[in-house]
């Protein structure tokens, strides 16, 4: 692939254009009938291209990108899985894309039934009462749960619950809500496979306790056994459970956060439902309740009167999280995988989720220090290579990967091993893929203890070699003026 | 390897504290820089302000972690090592020579209940 940096304005040559206007047919003139002071005085800079240059352009950045469109991806707490064509062809018909946000929803019955519809179907998947599909993204679920929380300790007066436990294996994400949304973080230890340790939580469980965040698996790909336990045992001090949805995938049609115990969940539609990852968002975050929580769901929400859907507001709502229903375009995708899968071919996915991780680990473990063993679920970590000797790092074996075709596994995550590789693989690759990949970091781990220098130099294929990571958090470039300053 | 100095006291969260008249200099050890990586930022309190006995008084930031400082001892910070400002990539250089903050001591017994070399080279191994 070749070196392609340009931006489309270095390509611009005066009175070059690749459209021609049609006749102005209107009899109007914009230049006379304008007033003066709102006229442009100065020419919009627009970048002036023929057709080909524009296409050349934009293709050639396309080839840039990695994706799931281009190739494995197994990014460890991600869930990177394929993401099928056919959610594309339904959320871009027409008679969707079409609406409008305030038109009367007596005129958006079909959408407002796919919200509907997407919520039961959740709640059934989660074995919980209820769900909003309004929130934005998985953190912004997190907060809009924790909201859900406090509300349910005011509404009971119970105004000194202000602490959540988060473990200390948990997702960044978690006690940077917890903080965000006014209550105070406590970590519970974690056993050495990445388990809560009951002895280290009981004596947290006091009358401050709004509740406990928690994801099972947990963030070593390990089932948390003792859920049960933990679950009654901070129901009894009055607290809440709250289900970070972020390693669902394992559990899909299998175990149900709503059986487990949990309260309050928050799915991540653009991991577990096969939407988008792309370029920051959109994601979505549906959040679901059990029964008693499912009065302070957030504004507006879509309910069924008769045999119409109605947008309404609840009187014990938290208030209103989002601009109108959330991010529709993803929920009719992840609308469009539920249908597709079916009942049965939902069930599959946890389990096939399931094998492909432990392949992978299985296969592996003679060259990857495996900190844990045992059957993992979705996702497993390895604490780099074995073979420490050779200087090797994480960081290299990454990089290495990148020569090979792959992308690299979330790498120094979680931090409780110091050579992290967090793999996961999803439902969708194939054997052959796992295969590939599986001889590829063998081939890696064979090329760090006899030529380590290699590795350590990597990548070499790639358009951009080594990155100085150091500068490019201390001074990063982040516009092209200033790369074309740095240059002079 | 990583290196610890015999004439220093330590706490289990990796900052060191060596004690001259009431003046305690704190910083990371060699282990703790190793194992964060290169360090990109450090943050820290001004002069003037109080730090207390294990409560946090500023984070090292490095490309794979974020870290809390968590000051060994009680007292009133009267400098900071300016230069980590610019170039917070000295503390992986030598974390022995490139301090972090100087704090008048309050409480000097709380220096005695630090870990010695040997004890804390005991919880690096682990």
């Amino acid at each position: 692939m070749k070196y392609y940096d340009k931006v489309i304005f270095e390509l611009s040559r005066p009175g070059r254009k690749g459209y021609e206007l049609p006749v102005n047919t209107f009899g109007v003139d914009g230049e006379k009938t304008i007033p003066a002071d709102l006229m442009r005085q100065a020419p919009l800079e627009l970048p002036e291209v023929s057709e080909p240059d524009v296409v050349r352009h934009y293709t050639n950045l396309s080839m840039k990108n990695f994706g799931v469109d281009t190739g494995f991806y197994p990014l460890g707490s991600c869930t990177m899985k394929y993401n099928p064509k056919i959610n594309e062809e339904l959320c871009n018909l027409p008679q969707f894309t079409g609406l409008h946000p305030l038109q009367d929803a007596e005129t958006a019955q079909g959408a407002l039934e796919l919200y509907y519809n997407l919520q039961h179907a959740l709640s059934s998947l989660a074995g919980l009462a209820e769900f909003t599909l309004n929130p934005f993204a998985g953190a912004h679920g997190e907060l809009t749960g924790l909201m859900i929380m406090r509300q349910y300790h005011a509404s009971r007066g119970d105004n000194k619950r202000i602490k959540v436990i988060v473990p200390d294996s948990a997702h960044g994400t978690n006690p940077a809500s917890a903080m965000v949304a006014g209550l105070e973080v406590v970590e519970v230890k974690s056993r050495p496979n990445g388990s809560i340790d009951i002895e280290d939580l009981k004596p947290l469980l006091d009358d401050t306790i709004a509740g406990i965040m928690m994801t099972n698996p947990n963030t070593l790909g390990m089932f948390e056994t003792e859920i049960v336990e933990i679950a009654k045992l901070v129901h009894e001090a009055g607290g809440l459970l709250y289900y970070d949805g972020a390693n669902l995938n394992p559990m899909l049609g299998k175990v149900r956060p709503g059986d487990m115990g949990f309260d309050i969940m928050h799915i991540n539609l653009h991991k577990t439902f096969s939407t988008p990852h792309g370029g920051g968002g959109p994601g979505s975050g549906p959040v679901g309740v059990a029964e008693h929580l499912v009065e302070f769901l957030p504004n507006p929400r879509v309910k069924k009167v008769g045999d119409k859907f109605v947008v309404m507001n609840g009187d014990n709502s938290l208030g209103s999280i989002s601009t109108f229903l959330g991010n529709f375009g993803v929920m009719m995708r992840a609308y469009a995988y539920i249908l597709t899968l079916g009942k049965e071919g939902i069930r599959n996915v946890g389990p096939m989720a399931t094998l492909n991780a432990n392949y992978i680990k299985e296969s592996l473990k003679d060259d990857y220090l495996l900190p844990i063993e045992g059957v993992c679920k979705h996702e497993f970590v390895f604490d780099g290579l074995k073979d420490k000797s050779t200087g090797v790092t994480t960081l290299n074996v990454a990089k290495r990967l990148l020569d090979y075709g792959f992308h690299a596994p979330t790498i120094y995550f979680p931090l409780l091993f110091h050579e992290s590789m967090m793999i996961e693989p999803t439902e969708t690759e194939s054997l052959e893929t796992l295969d590939e990949f599986i001889e590829v970091l063998h081939k890696v781990a064979k090329e760090a203890r006899e030529t380590p220098e290699l590795v350590k130099e990597a990548p070499v294929t790639t358009q951009v070699r080594k990155l100085d990571e150091t500068k490019a958090a201390t001074s990063p470039v982040l516009n092209y003026k200033t790369l074309k300053e740095n240059a002079q | 390897m990583s290196k610890i100095l015999e004439n220093l006291r330590y706490s289990d969260s990796h900052e060191w504290v060596k004690v001259d008249g009431d003046i305690a200099t704190i910083g990371i050890s060699d282990y703790a820089q190793h194992a964060l990586g290169n360090i990109v930022y450090v943050d820290m309190p001004e002069v003037g302000d109080e730090v207390e006995a294990g409560e946090d008084f500023g984070a090292v930031e490095s490309v794979k972690a974020a870290s809390d400082l968590v000051s060994p001892v009680s007292g009133e910070v009267v400098e900071i090592n300016e230069a980590l400002e610019d170039e917070p990539g000295l503390v992986n250089t030598d974390a022995f020579e490139n301090w972090i903050i100087k704090v008048r001591l309050s409480d000097a017994a709380e220096v005695d209940a630090l870990l010695d070399a040997a004890a804390y080279a005991k919880i690096c191994e682990e």
